[in-house]
């Protein structure tokens, strides 16, 4: 305990100074229990993959990641955050999965100029009028696979679209992503009580309506859930459905089964895409965990090399916060996705793909790749945004 | 709006009704005989559904995995009753709420560590398409499966409660349990017994509806809130009242969500229809309870006299 204290007061005393820190801190906040801790987990085992592979270091420094669940609830992420800001004084803070939780978190982060890193939620308050100089997107906008599904709509040729999201603001902003791309008529936007288990009546009014396509935001137990009964309704030979890619990755795959086989959906990054980054984490996830990643794992993965390219850049002097902002911006790594770069709102901009979900070599049900929906798509907020 | 959709949606609310009867008549009972709030019921729900994955993918068939899970989480309820609940018959409602939620909690905990956080509990595939019930109506068979059983149950519970000598102690116990107690009645068999015939229509109810949705820890908790609205509706300690709240309770939910932001179209702008529907419909069920709580305090039909 007095070793730690005299070690916080060392920190304290060297906060300012531009001397390279000796160990990087970072802190982990993540939803690891509960119905939705396999995304928070899956982020998780991606960041802590990275750090293995690198020796356990960040930028060629030792790495200590201090981790805490936020038990999907906003207060115990924000408490949790000030602790990892006030008393820990990490250098980075990382890890959560849902906006609301982030948003009650982060002002703790900003206030005290620590860096937040997002591997998952990029609400759009945050892209545009509330744009944070501390505030860096390794993943992608909350928009985006929504924009990119619309888009794919749009494409087929779809001349109407049923969409249906909880009665939530994720879900209004996600069908207001959806409608931006998509030119063909909605037949009808229908809101579902959030944590919904049952959607029978749902499908009926989807059968009657015969919608050329059908969108989904449902995210964790509820998609498993519709995806099941969709299937069984029969609806699945009359109507395409379109997910969002985390409404199809390797978290609903598993629950799910053989009813996923041949559903659409829109991502920035999949197994297969054919990068030498990619190919290096897709058998490092496999071979370490005995699991296929996620789109989760793969943004874990790659906040992990964000930081660690910064840390390289900046020569270790993570207390100097301006040049590890600029170290940040110019994302000097081989990212598992491919090409990506920050905009000058801190979010990515960078491809979204089409998949589909179908069998592979070994007979396993994953993602393929089979189109680019997007190509350098940022998002639709960054005017709003200050920043230069 | 055609009458097949009306036709298909009366399905829908009819087959979940049927399942939440299954939770409500555990619940009422335990509820009207032993004066005992139980939260930890729809825990006996979630374990009830875990319990027939293992035995559905261990036996390889998912009629007899689930005839095997029934007696199974009987025997864990029967065993929860004996070692935990039994002592807390005496105490107020306060303390068996913070003990029966105590429970829900631990019950997670350990489902999370035997079986992880969810389960696979697949439906037989001679089901998992629609039938063609009338021409233009297709309906999942499954969920016609889930029909009958729920209808079944529902008759076997009735014949058990009225035309047998364990049924006549039930409900004597629910109508007046100091009664019941002074004619010799052995209470604390028959409330074993009792939990354990709630904890095996738990099982049912997880089991069969575990296909169609998620099995996960955490999913008794949700369910468990329209369990007790049931009850309530139906009158406590009823099993007749709990099958007629818990088809209402079904019907409503199911037709609410269907047509009420159509039938508010008709009246309002889009968006406000859009706006309140949604709204309006999940509240619905909540104003049934309301209602018949405003006009009959003691639900529709009352154990008690």
């Amino acid at each position: 305990m007095k070793a730690r204290i005299i070690a916080t007061l060392a920190a304290a005393l060297l906060a300012g100074s531009a001397f390279a820190a000796e160990r990087i801190r970072v802190g982990f906040i993540s939803t690891l229990s509960g119905p939705s801790a396999a995304l928070g987990v899956d982020i998780r085992d991606g960041f802590q993959l990275a750090l293995k592979m690198s020796g356990g270091r960040l930028g060629g420094l030792p790495a200590e990641v201090l981790i805490a669940d936020d038990q999907f609830k906003p207060d115990v992420g924000r408490q949790a955050a000030q602790k990892l800001v006030q008393l820990d004084k990490v250098h980075f803070l990382t890890g959560m999965v849902f906006s609301n939780i982030m948003l009650a978190s982060v002002p703790v982060a900003f206030e005290n100029k620590t860096i937040y890193v997002s591997p998952n939620a990029a609400p759009s308050p945050l892209a545009g009028k509330d744009c944070n100089p501390y505030f860096f997107v390794a993943s992608w906008p909350n928009d985006a696979y929504h924009e990119a599904a619309g888009q794919h709509a749009t494409n087929k040729g779809y001349k109407s679209a049923y969409l249906i999201a909880p009665n939530y603001q994720a879900g209004k902003d996600s069908l207001a992503g959806f409608k931006r791309f998509y030119k063909g008529n909605v037949a009808a936007e229908v809101y579902t009580k959030l944590g919904q288990l049952d959607y029978s009546a749902e499908l009926a009014q989807v059968r009657a309506a015969r919608p050329d396509a059908l969108y989904i935001f449902l995210p964790g137990g509820m998609g498993i859930n519709f995806i099941k009964q969709f299937v069984a309704a029969g609806l699945s030979q009359d109507v395409p459905l379109i997910v969002p890619g985390f409404g199809s990755d390797q978290d609903i795959i598993r629950p799910v089964g053989a009813p996923m086989l041949g559903l659409f959906d829109t991502a920035h990054w999949a197994m297969d895409l054919d990068n030498a980054a990619n190919r290096k984490f897709v058998a490092a996830f496999e071979k370490e965990f005995n699991r296929l990643p996620s789109v989760f794992a793969a943004q874990g993965y790659d906040t992990a090399l964000l930081i660690d390219a910064a840390v390289r850049d900046t020569k270790g002097k993570v207390e100097d916060v301006e040049a590890v902002r600029k170290a940040l911006k110019a994302a000097r790594f081989d990212s598992v996705r491919g090409a990506f770069k920050f905009n000058r709102n801190q979010y990515p901009i960078q491809n979204y793909y089409l998949r589909v979900v179908a069998k592979d070599a070994k007979g396993r049900l994953v993602n393929k790749t089979i189109g680019t929906v997007f190509k350098d798509h940022g998002d639709a907020y960054v005017q709003e945004c200050g920043m230069k | 709006m055609s009458w097949i959709l009306i036709l298909e949606q009366s399905l829908n609310g009819l087959q979940f009704g049927l399942m939440l009867f299954l939770l409500a008549a555990g619940l009422t009972l335990v509820f009207g005989i032993m004066d005992m709030i139980n939260l930890a019921h729809g825990s006996l729900y979630m374990l009830g559904a875990f319990i027939a994955s293992t035995f559905v993918q261990a036996t390889g068939s998912f009629t007899l995995g689930v005839l095997l899970a029934i007696p199974a989480t009987a025997v864990v309820g029967m065993l929860l009753e004996m070692s935990v609940l039994r002592t807390l018959y005496a105490r107020d409602h306060l303390s068996q709420v913070l003990a029966t939620f105590a429970l829900i909690l631990i019950i997670n905990e350990v489902t999370r560590l035997v079986w992880g956080s969810d389960a696979a509990l697949p439906g037989p595939a001679a089901l998992s398409g629609p039938v063609e019930l009338l021409p233009g109506l297709r309906y999942p068979a499954y969920r016609l499966l889930i029909i009958g059983v729920g209808l079944a149950v529902a008759v076997l519970l009735y014949l058990l409660v009225t035309k047998t000598r364990v049924g006549m102690l039930v409900r004597a116990g629910a109508s007046n349990r100091e009664m019941a107690l002074a004619m010799g009645v052995n209470i604390k068999t028959l409330f074993t017994l009792v939990f354990g015939v709630g904890a095996a229509l738990c099982a049912v109810a997880g089991a069969m509806l575990a296909p169609l949705f998620a099995v996960q820890v955490g999913m008794g908790e949700n369910i468990l809130i329209l369990a007790f609205v049931v009850i309530v509706i139906g009158g406590i300690g009823s099993i007749r009242g709990a099958l007629v709240g818990a088809v209402l309770v079904g019907v409503v939910d199911t037709i609410g969500r269907a047509f009420l932001p159509i039938l508010l179209g008709a009246f309002f702008q889009p968006r406000v229809a859009s706006a309140a529907g949604p709204a309006l419909a999940s509240v619905m069920i909540y104003l049934i309870m309301a209602v018949v709580l405003y006009f009959r305090p003691q639900g529709l039909f009352p154990a008690r006299g």
